[in-house]
């Protein structure tokens, strides 16, 4: 990391953070940080917790161990005296909404319409007025290419405009991170291409902070500040997109990108 | 006599006619019993099964029993024992109540484990998502985990519904005069069975039929937009 980003709060902190499922190890004593604004991609093989980290954030998974800090707040504990506690819900509310999140399996609401899926969190958690919502979404779909959908269901449309979708709900709320869990996986490949273009548009963006879990390794590349390479609960390599995927000094880190770059060899 | 209606034994044909509108009395009491039972079973069902998924163990294991010890004893033995035992403990309920509440109780094992299983089978994402948005845990059973849930849920109690008018019998035992008594008692005074219980059976062919006929209608008009049912 440079002087310049060394200097600042980060926006994400995990410190020692210890995750297990059962006797599995996921996450093993994790130092992590993003700074504001940046935007940062985890690759790694399978099972070396990457989406774990994207769960732990949007307080979808409780950790073991450590203690997690966005904004300089921890994320899962709450100070008494000078002491940490376990959260109440009512902070992880609080925490939460600075977070918002964009999921493999989209996981829109089938029941509610695309705008309905917009609104739905905005004038129940923020109270803002149904008229206002309305037309935040459609400005939000407006952005994701999908001004003209607003009044159908989800399953009227296709897996790249519903993942769209899904990101505009997530923004909607109007996080300052932005957390996305491999959001093409699930995609045809003639797919991918438009959301990846969604969300290389809020790259663009200097406030958002973007955390990203993908396997699209060449556009990892294009919107990435930072790569960070997990591999078995921990940070293996990081550094800038130019340095990891042209000179990457850890042979593990060299292993896989040559197998996910080069899968025919 | 029965319901002050005089039976005409001058012929079968006669007879099956002039009984036809006793049977009817007994046929309104069946229905009631059923409805009354069904409600019971609906409401009960419902709270057994927010106790079956409480966050304590201390809840959720005496529910999930007393759902077991329901489903596993037999229904008339539910019934003996409000109808007999309650009152030795000075509770006297009227029959007809007794028999709707032992329907009602007995069929409450069965609707909570379709709440369940319907509330269940909604996809974690949607809870996860729900979350992520910071929509209140009410908020999101009402309108996120419920809206998904009631389509799987609602032809599966129709079919409780069918059941619980088809156990309704077992309620001649302690006195209440739904059909199939009434026709036992027909048969009593006049000799003749065959006629009064072919008469039950045949009602009770066209209700089953209109029942399911019924339920298959809301499994198809039910608004689905999306849901992937299995």
């Amino acid at each position: 990391m440079n002087d310049a980003t060394k200097t600042r709060d980060p926006i994400i902190k995990f410190d020692k953070v210890v995750k297990r499922f059962g006797d599995h190890v996921v996450l093993d004593e994790l130092d992590f940080e993003v700074q504001r604004g940046e935007k940062v991609t985890i690759i790694g093989p399978s099972g070396s917790g990457k989406s774990t980290v994207l769960r732990i954030l949007m307080t979808l998974e409780e950790i073991n161990d450590g203690v997690v800090y966005v904004g300089g707040q921890p994320l899962w504990h709450q100070w008494r005296g000078d002491r940490l506690i376990p959260a109440s819900e009512q902070h992880l509310r609080q925490m939460r909404s600075q977070l918002g999140m964009v999921f493999q399996q989209f996981n829109l609401f089938p029941h509610m319409t695309v705008l309905r899926n917009l609104t739905e969190a905005p004038v129940q958690v923020l109270g803002v007025k149904k008229a206002e919502a309305r037309q935040r979404g459609l400005e939000l779909l407006e952005m994701v290419g999908l001004a003209d959908q607003a009044d159908k269901y989800p399953h009227q449309l296709s897996g790249g405009q519903q993942q769209r979708v899904g990101i505009a709900r997530a923004l909607a709320m109007r996080p300052k991170v932005m957390l996305f869990d491999e959001p093409t996986s699930a995609l045809d490949p003639e797919l991918v291409g438009e959301v990846l273009n969604v969300i290389r548009t809020l790259a663009d963006e200097h406030d958002l902070t973007m955390l990203l879990v993908t396997h699209e390794m060449h556009f990892a590349r294009q919107v990435s500040d930072r790569i960070c390479f997990f591999d078995q609960g921990r940070i293996k390599e990081q550094g800038k997109p130019e340095d990891i995927f042209t000179a990457p000094k850890e042979e593990r880190t060299k292993a896989f990108l040559k197998a996910v770059l080069d899968p025919d060899d | 006599m029965f319901f002050g209606i005089e039976w005409d034994t001058s012929s079968q044909w006669a007879f099956a006619v002039s009984i036809f509108p006793i049977l009817l009395h007994g046929l309104v009491v069946t229905l009631q019993a059923t409805v009354v039972g069904f409600f019971i079973a609906l409401i009960l069902g419902l709270v057994l099964a927010a106790l079956k998924s409480a966050p304590t163990r201390f809840i959720r294991w005496p529910a999930k029993l007393i759902t077991e010890f329901i489903r596993d004893t037999p229904l008339l033995i539910q019934l003996f024992f409000l109808f007999y035992v309650l009152p030795e403990f000075g509770l006297t309920l009227p029959a007809f109540l007794t028999g709707a509440l032992a329907l009602g109780v007995q069929y409450s094992a069965y609707t909570s484990e379709v709440y369940r299983a319907g509330l269940e089978a909604v996809a974690k994402g949607q809870r996860e998502a729900a979350r992520a948005l910071n929509l209140a845990s009410s908020r999101t059973f009402t309108h996120i985990i419920l809206p998904q849930a009631i389509p799987r849920i609602i032809p599966a109690l129709g079919n409780y519904l069918v059941s619980i008018m088809k156990d309704v019998p077992v309620l001649s035992v302690v006195t209440v005069l739904e059909m199939l008594g009434v026709a036992k008692i027909i048969g009593d005074r006049t000799g003749g069975y065959l006629i009064p219980l072919s008469m039950v059976g045949g009602l009770y062919l066209v209700m089953t039929i209109i029942a399911s006929f019924g339920v298959r209608y809301l499994d198809t008009h039910l608004p689905k937009r999306g849901l992937s049912l299995k």
